[in-house]
C-alpha cells in the first residue's frame, strides 16, 4: 500500500483502541442513529460470525435471532456512527467464520460459554 | 476539447472515507497531484486562442533537451526560483485569454477544485492485451450444447452476401482492449487536501495507480 493512503486510513482510524474480541464472542454494538434531529444510541447484541480485517477498513459481521428472523448486520469498526462495541461473552468456536451459524436454528445455534474467559485486550 | 483548466495528478490508489453527513463509508480514488508549473500562455491576439500549457512531474534534469531546459529555465526565471524540468505537458483550453494570475512559472494547485462539486477525469485506461468479442463488447458467445463444436466464444457472422460484399466498417472484432485514452464525467469530488496536494475523488478513476490523470471541473454539471 502506498504511504498516502497509509496516512490517509491511519487518520480514519479511532483514537480509541478497539477490543480485540474474536468469532464465537456476544457483543453489544453501540450505534448513533439518527432519528429526524435528534441522535441516540442503539444496541445491536449478537455473536460476531467473522472478522474482515483490513486496517482502517475492517467490519465486523454480527448476527443475531429477533423474533425467529435471523439478522445479521456489518459493522465498519472505525465507523463514526459506532459509538463503542462492548464486550459480553466468549463462545467456543473452532473456526474463523461462523457462516454454519446460519444454518443452524434454536438450541443447535447456540455456542458453549468460554467461563474463564477474560474481557478482550484493546489493540 | 473540454475549455477550462484543470490539473495534472497521479492515481494514488483507492481507500474509503467515513462521510459524517450521509453517516455513510465512500470508496474513494485518491489523487496526488503536485502543483503544476505554467510554462507557457497562448492568447488571442498573439495565437488566435487562448491556453495554457502546463508541466507536472519531476524527472531528472539530464533527462532533459536542450530544447525543454531552455523552457524551464525561462519559467525559473519568471517565477523568481528553480523549476525543475517535467515528465508531462500539456495545455489547457481556455474560454478566452489566460488570467493574470496564470503566468508563466506559477503553480497551478489542487486547492482550485475547492468547492467543486463535480469533476471529468481522463487517463489512459488499464490494457487488457488482445481480447475476444465476449470480454471486449459483451457478445453472448454460442450455445455450449446441441451440437456445438469449436465455436463456444466466436462473434457468429460478421456480414452478409454479395451485398454490400464487405464487411461493414466499424464491425466489433477481437482485438487490443484498453491501453486507450478514457474520460469518466461528472464523478464526484469527496474532497481537497491542499497541505497534502490530494484529491479524493468519489469511484474509480481510469487507469492504473501511478499512471497521469487529468482532472477539471465537470462541464456538464
Amino acid at each position: 500500500m502506498s504511504a498516502i493512503i497509509a496516512d490517509i486510513e491511519a487518520a480514519t482510524m479511532k483514537a480509541a483502541p478497539v477490543p480485540r474480541f474474536r468469532p464465537g464472542d456476544t457483543v453489544k454494538v453501540h450505534v448513533r442513529i439518527k432519528e429526524g434531529a435528534k441522535e441516540r444510541v442503539q444496541i445491536f447484541e449478537g455473536v460476531v460470525i467473522g472478522w474482515n480485517a483490513a486496517g482502517a477498513r475492517s467490519t465486523v459481521t454480527v448476527r443475531k435471532v429477533s423474533y425467529g428472523v435471523g439478522v445479521e448486520r456489518i459493522f465498519p469498526i472505525h465507523s463514526p456512527t459506532i459509538e463503542r462495541i462492548e464486550w459480553v461473552r466468549r463462545g467456543r468456536v473452532r473456526r474463523a467464520k461462523l457462516y454454519y451459524l446460519r444454518n443452524l436454528r434454536g438450541k443447535k445455534a447456540r455456542l458453549t460459554e468460554v467461563r474463564e474467559a477474560k474481557a478482550p485486550t484493546l489493540d | 476539447m473540454g475549455n477550462g483548466l484543470g490539473i495534472l495528478g497521479t492515481k494514488v490508489g483507492m481507500t474509503q472515507l467515513f462521510d459524517a453527513d450521509k453517516r455513510a463509508v465512500v470508496p474513494v480514488t485518491v489523487i496526488h497531484a503536485e502543483p503544476n508549473v505554467v510554462l507557457k500562455r497562448f492568447t488571442q491576439d498573439n495565437d488566435g486562442y487562448g491556453s495554457v500549457q502546463v508541466a507536472y512531474g519531476d524527472k531528472r534534469p539530464t533527462r532533459t533537451n536542450r530544447p525543454d531546459a531552455g523552457q524551464y529555465a525561462k519559467a525559473s526565471e519568471a517565477a523568481g526560483k528553480a523549476v525543475s524540468p517535467k515528465k508531462v505537458i500539456r495545455e489547457w483550453r481556455l474560454d478566452g485569454d489566460p488570467s493574470d494570475d496564470l503566468s508563466i512559472g506559477s503553480e497551478v494547485t489542487v486547492e482550485r477544485f475547492d468547492g467543486v462539486k463535480f469533476v471529468d477525469v481522463s487517463g489512459t485506461s488499464k490494457g487488457k492485451g488482445y481480447q475476444g468479442v465476449m470480454k471486449k463488447y459483451n457478445f453472448k458467445g454460442f450455445v455450449r450444447s446441441h451440437g456445438t463444436h469449436e465455436f463456444f466464444r466466436h462473434g457468429g457472422s460478421i456480414g452478409t452476401r454479395l451485398t454490400p460484399g464487405h464487411v461493414l466498417k466499424g464491425k466489433k472484432m477481437p482485438g487490443q482492449m484498453g491501453n486507450v485514452r478514457v474520460t469518466t464525467q461528472n464523478l464526484r469530488l469527496h474532497g481537497v487536501d491542499a497541505a497534502k496536494n490530494l484529491l479524493f475523488i468519489v469511484g474509480a478513476v481510469p487507469g492504473h495507480k501511478g499512471s497521469v490523470i487529468e482532472i477539471r471541473p465537470a462541464t456538464k454539471k
